[in-house]
């Protein structure tokens, strides 16, 4: 003390006061800051503790170990050439492309991405395409030293050629149950691209050819089902954090002519190139056509539009959260409003899937919620981005790649936190972002802003992966490990039938009812639903204008 | 500065106070960051519509851990500086620079996307408002009047004469 006093010996107080007169306020500002930090802090855990919700990643698919299992495909069109990637096989094209990219451009990681890619221990032992070009694109590419590839003329050919144990089926819609059916009965293992059906009738002959052939290991390519925040997402319902579901929303939003299904015409297609019988199969024996070749999607003969090409995938995403099945009724309507170019598949379309008996949990009086709607809403004419939402009595959740739930501002279980001002329905109370490789429950709104809404990635400990690739691993791990695939018949079986009634609705132009004792789609007297699903003709004044 | 026109007493008070909220200000946003650990400013960086191949590198995996780092203790830094009154000059410059990178990774030009923001800028946003007011700071130092500078002025100016 003495000492300091001689120190400050020329100080009045006043010039203490004057020099030192920073630190309270330092000390001030300092400590507010870590207040603010820790009640923020406790805020967040009694949000995350309250709702509990479990971030699980699915779990990852056995080892693939073993001898090297020898798979066949059937169809190396646009997707057939995907999957092959996901399975560990580029064409020499797409290879020097990436590379001439990647110099280009430092950040496109696709080729990078690829080469790291698990080495899934399975030879391509067999092709089969009945367009020339792609047939013989892919021998050029795949049939290498280390790997024999035979091409096939005919997909029958090649499943009982004793080369292959397993196969992929990327052809088009009306192709699917043929094939997989004889495979599955061959005794072989199947991956069959979505949807899994073009027909009712299929629909059971597949189910039926699965039952008898256990042993054969039947997945449905619907890869989404490995999104990294669906178990999350049913973690959540599980806790009732959404209460009574009422209403499902979810869409499609594209606008070029891509995405309308105007894919390029190959210059090198003519009767010479294309087995052109093989391609309609059982379909209406026209005159060959490139534009129904290489764009099958818009005919009914060989695709169901909307229904059956995107309306599968969002029916699925949903099943595997909320296993709801097959809707009770389905009513759909549409039209031919943004590509009128010859197609009679429609551009635009409503369904509604009615779950009358469907619940997800309520939160307030018994007997008061039940029943829930399915709302598939597409246009091919506009890209404004709807989401996809589940809409319940006490929250909202968004679901994509990332999951946003945010409380309902007239919710029950919520009602209190609203009330003392700890929760505000304007601001998510839980976020995943598996990007992100964390959990947040209070987060702004400009976090939302970087989330990624993609449908071919997912995530795993934080890194994106092809959600395919994950797919297909684990079907291969079922055939070397067992086990269920995540999309199997059983879900594919509902997948098809949903797609079914809702382009039945959108055709016959009514309510169409499934029931659920007989398993069937009811029919009105003398209705052949088959007969109107595949016809091309078939429909109202207005799907004909 | 030049002593020649000795501010009034009241220019001074002025001066100080904007010192110490300027300082006010860089501390908390530095203490609030410190301590919530998940904070990084990659969001930032990644969503910037100018210059956006330098941001995009300061967010990279190799950089956005120091960025982070270099941040806080400068956002800390400074703002314990200009409140005790400690190097000053030194801390408006660091402060300057660091909200011209922050005005820079999302001007308020015309034509640029302007994304979530409270208020409506054309080209002046209060990032450059602070920066300014920090120039005024770095112009007329008040340290000697108010802060741990006077400590060693005093000394200097009037030896021990009670
Ligand atoms: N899961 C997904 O995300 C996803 C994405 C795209 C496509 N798909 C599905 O993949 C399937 C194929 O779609 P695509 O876009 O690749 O179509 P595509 O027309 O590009 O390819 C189909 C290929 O099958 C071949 N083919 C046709 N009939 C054949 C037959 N009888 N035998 C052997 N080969 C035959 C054609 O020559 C063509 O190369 C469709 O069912 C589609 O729904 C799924």
């Amino acid at each position: 003390m003495a000492e300091d006093k001689k120190l400050f010996k020329g100080f009045s107080r006043r010039d203490l006061l004057k020099s030192l007169g920073g630190i309270p306020i330092l000390g001030a500002v300092w400590f507010a800051g870590i207040d603010q930090n820790k009640k923020a802090k406790l805020e967040r855990d009694f949000l995350l503790e309250k709702l509990n919700i479990k971030a699980t990643p699915p779990p990852e698919s056995g080892p693939m170990s073993g001898d090297p299992l020898r798979i066949g495909l059937i169809g190396f069109g646009i997707r057939g050439e995907q999957l092959m990637r996901s399975l560990g096989f580029a064409t020499n094209e797409w290879l020097e492309d990436m590379a001439a990219s990647a110099a280009r451009n430092p950040n496109d990681k696709r080729l990078e991405d690829f080469r790291a890619q698990e080495n899934l221990n399975v030879k391509l032992t067999a092709i089969c395409d009945i367009f020339d070009v792609r047939a013989e694109d892919a021998l050029r590419s795949f049939n290498k030293e280390n790997n024999t590839c035979k091409r096939y003329a005919n997909y029958l050919d090649l499943i009982h050629s004793g080369e292959v144990d397993a196969i992929i089926i990327a052809t088009p819609d009306h192709w699917h149950a043929p094939m997989a059916i004889a495979a599955i009965e061959a005794g072989i293992h199947v991956y069959l691209e979505k949807p899994m059906t073009h027909t009712v009738q299929e629909t059971y002959e597949l189910r039926e050819a699965c039952r008898k052939n256990p042993k054969a290991v039947f997945a449905v390519g619907h890869q989404h089902r490995q999104t990294q925040s669906f178990l999350t997402a049913m973690d959540a319902l599980a806790k009732n954090t959404l209460g009574h579901v009422s209403l499902i929303m979810t869409t499609t939003n594209r606008n070029d002519d891509n995405g309308a299904w105007q894919y390029d015409i190959h210059p090198e297609a003519s009767p010479k190139t294309i087995d052109w019988n093989a391609f309609l199969g059982t379909a209406p024996k026209v005159p060959f056509n490139t534009e129904h070749f290489f764009r099958w999607r818009k005919w009914w003969a060989y695709g169901s539009g909307l229904s059956g090409d995107l309306l599968t995938h969002d029916y699925d995403r949903i099943n595997c959260i909320l296993n709801m099945g097959i809707p009770k009724y389905v009513t759909a309507s549409g039209g031919i409003y943004t590509h009128r170019d010859g197609r009679n598949v429609p551009d635009v379309m409503h369904v509604n899937m009615e779950f009358p008996d469907f619940t997800t949990g309520g939160t307030q009086r018994e007997d008061k919620e039940k029943g829930m709607t399915l709302v598939y809403s597409a246009t091919l004419g506009n890209q404004f981005e709807r989401g996809t939402v589940l809409m319940g009595h006490d929250a909202s959740m968004e679901l994509g790649n990332t999951l946003t739930i945010y409380a309902d501002p007239r919710s029950t279980k919520y009602k209190d936190l609203i009330e003392e001002g700890r929760i505000d329905p304007q601001v998510p109370i839980f976020q995943y972002d598996p990007s992100a490789g964390g959990v947040d429950a209070v987060t702004s709104a400009t976090a939302k802003y970087f989330a990624d809404k993609g449908l071919l990635w997912t995530y795993r400990d934080g890194k994106r992966v092809d959600s395919t690739f994950l797919h297909i691993r684990e079907w291969l791990s079922c055939i070397r490990n067992g086990g269920e695939p995540s999309c199997g018949i059983q879900e594919g079986f509902e997948e098809a039938i949903a797609a079914h009634m809702a382009g039945l609705s959108y055709k016959v132009g009514r309510k169409v009812e499934w029931d659920e004792e007989k398993e069937v789609i009811i029919a009105l007297p003398g209705e052949d639903l088959d007969a109107i699903l595949l016809d091309n003709d078939y429909g109202l004044p207005i799907q004909k204008a | 500065m030049n002593q020649k026109e000795k501010l009034s007493s009241l220019q001074t008070i002025a001066l100080v106070l904007l010192r110490l909220f300027v300082g006010w200000h860089f501390l908390y946003e530095g203490v609030i960051k410190l301590y919530s650990p998940s904070w990084t400013a990659k969001g930032y960086l990644l969503s910037a519509t100018y210059m956006k191949s330098f941001f995009s590198w300061l967010a990279s995996e190799s950089m956005i851990s120091i960025v982070d780092t270099l941040n806080i203790a400068a956002l800390l830094l400074i703002g314990a500086g200009l409140i005790l009154g400690f190097k000053t000059k030194l801390a408006s410059i660091l402060g300057i620079g660091l909200l011209l990178m922050y005005y820079l990774a999302h001007p308020p030009f015309p034509g640029y996307p302007q994304g979530l923001t409270e208020g409506s800028y054309w080209i002046v946003n209060k990032n450059l408002i602070e920066a300014a007011a920090l120039l005024v700071i770095f112009l007329f130092p008040t340290s000697t009047s108010f802060g741990l500078e006077r400590l060693f002025a005093k000394k200097e100016i009037k030896p021990s004469t009670t």
